[in-house]
């Protein structure tokens, strides 16, 4: 006896329809694989590709890429700086752990209010925008190389940390700094007795877990011009030397694991 | 604080140094009331932005362009994905597992705008470029999590379907994939998310899309049209953030 599968037809008849829905999509994107095989494309393609061996490795290139990646990591760690330098006081002033007009009526509460809504609208702002156009906008203003990657990555990253941070303040044991403020103490003083110790190996991790998110980023910035390996892709990319372009991209995934080795330690160190 | 906790701060603090002597950044410079002033009237030269009604459908075809590469990118990944999770779970011997999981992490460990940049000399500008981009980026991403969904799904259904006398295909297709499907599903949906937002900002390597847009109306100075572009961004991954959420919670219940 010939056994049928009951649910067969709906399920085809849905995959069709989702297919269908495509359709439109596949027209927008200009989906054409045929453009691959021109014999153009497939000449210049395949040129490119082939070149990609051997790698570049003349002393001279090397010294390049040894600056341009030690420029990339230079503007992670500068970037994340100024991410900081932004975060820290719009994290304090945007976390609600530490408001003493929360407790009851006291002063400040207008000033906690008007204060709080900008420094949240300012990181949502920050953050909302992608790196890499925040990158675009800073190659304009201060022009191309590893400064606009640094204001790139300090403005993004410190809307995401600020909020990370504010986050991290509401979200461990406030008690201790609760109590401190009930029992009258300022807000500095409850800061730093009260949060400070609950909280410091959770800012410490997530701000290593961002460094090394901004090495990446800012490999990726250099696309745009801004400084670093991924201007160095860029150029080589555009001169057609595939050589040169998979040298880079080697040197890339090993920064990438370093980074990620570099976190990883630092990590344990301070947990 | 413990000795250590002294030497990593000092290390950053003078890790962070050396970052601005070597790039020689002159804070001073780059605070000063000339550059300060330089870069008000840049911002200020964005507004009011460009909300013309030809513009505006000019983006509107720019954000359709969008989703477009974003979700013929994310089929393409999940159909490539799946065929390399197959070896990469392990179906077909130690060998296929091995070569389809290395294919799987260069897939994936190339960034989606290296993907574009090199995707632009194969296809040329324009979206599809950004769709293939995205396509072998998420291929590596999804690929990785379907062949772990096919190693954690239990073996007894395909199994039971076996040793009653079914062909192995047919075991696979109606004692395995039905436990996976809504997990796969489920990634596929995420990455379509993830791809959304990556897809606005292809463009600026010259791969379709909004960031195409924003990149050339920068070139060419027409700050007003890039305000606009940027804010429709804005928008889109808000109503994507919305729609996710809103899905989620429903689906959830």
């Amino acid at each position: 006896m010939r056994l049928r599968d009951p649910a067969a037809l709906p399920r085809a008849g849905l995959t069709l329809l989702i297919l269908l829905l495509l359709v439109p999509g596949f027209h927008l994107a200009e989906f054409n694989p045929g453009v691959l095989f021109e014999a153009r494309s497939r000449e210049t393609m395949g040129k490119f590709i082939a070149s990609f061996f051997p790698l570049a490795t003349s002393p001279e290139f090397m010294r390049l890429i040894m600056r341009s990646t030690l420029e990339t990591l230079a503007i992670a760690t500068a970037g994340m700086a100024f991410a900081m330098v932004l975060a820290c006081p719009l994290g304090l002033i945007v976390a609600r752990s530490l408001s003493i007009s929360r407790i009851g009526p006291g002063p400040g509460y207008l000033a906690g209010r008007i204060l709080r809504l900008p420094a949240r609208f300012a990181l949502m702002f920050f953050r909302s925008i992608p790196e890499i156009v925040w990158a675009l906008l800073f190659v304009r203003a201060v022009g191309l190389g590893p400064a606009a990657g640094v204001l790139a990555i300090g403005v993004a990253y410190g809307g995401m940390l600020g909020k990370v941070y504010a986050e991290i303040l509401e979200s461990n044991d406030t008690r201790p700094t609760t109590a401190l403020l009930e029992t009258g103490s300022g807000r500095i003083e409850a800061f730093f007795y009260g949060t400070w110790p609950v909280v410091l190996p959770e800012l410490v991790s997530y701000s290593v877990y961002r460094w090394e998110c901004a090495v990446r980023a800012s490999v990726i910035m250099g696309f745009v011009g801004a400084g670093g390996l991924g201007q160095q892709m860029e150029l080589s990319m555009r001169m057609l030397s595939g050589g040169e372009v998979s040298t880079i991209l080697i040197v890339f995934l090993l920064l990438v694991m370093l980074a990620d080795g570099i976190s990883a330690l630092l990590r344990k160190v301070t947990a | 604080m413990r000795r250590a906790h002294w030497v990593v701060l000092m290390v950053l603090v003078g890790a962070i140094w050396a970052s601005f002597v070597f790039l020689s950044l002159d804070l001073g410079q780059l605070a000063s009331l000339e550059a300060l002033g330089q870069m008000g009237r840049y911002i200020a030269s964005f507004f009011p932005p460009d909300l013309s009604p030809s513009y505006l459908a000019r983006i509107g075809v720019g954000t359709l362009e969008t989703l477009a590469i974003s979700a013929t990118g994310t089929v393409l990944a999940a159909v490539l994905g799946l065929l390399l999770a197959l070896p990469a779970a392990g179906r077909f011997g130690p060998f296929p597992r091995a070569a389809a999981r290395l294919i799987l992490n260069f897939l994936r460990s190339i960034p989606e705008l290296v993907w574009a940049a090199l995707m632009v000399m194969a296809a040329g500008l324009g979206p599809f470029a950004g769709t293939l981009a995205l396509a072998w980026h998420t291929a590596g991403v999804i690929g990785r999590l379907f062949a772990e969904t096919l190693e954690n799904a239990p073996e007894e259904p395909a199994q039971a379907l076996r040793l009653t006398g079914s062909r192995a295909a047919l075991a696979f297709l109606y004692g395995t994939m039905p436990n996976v499907v809504p997990q796969f599903v489920a990634y596929a949906l995420y990455r379509w998310e993830i791809n959304i937002r990556m897809a606005a900002i292809l463009g600026v390597v010259g791969a379709g899309g909004l960031g195409q847009i924003l990149y050339v109306s920068l070139s060419l100075f027409q700050q007003p049209q890039a305000l606009t572009v940027i804010i429709a961004m804005l928008v889109l991954v808000a109503l994507v953030d919305g729609a996710s959420a809103w899905l989620r919670q429903h689906l959830a219940n």
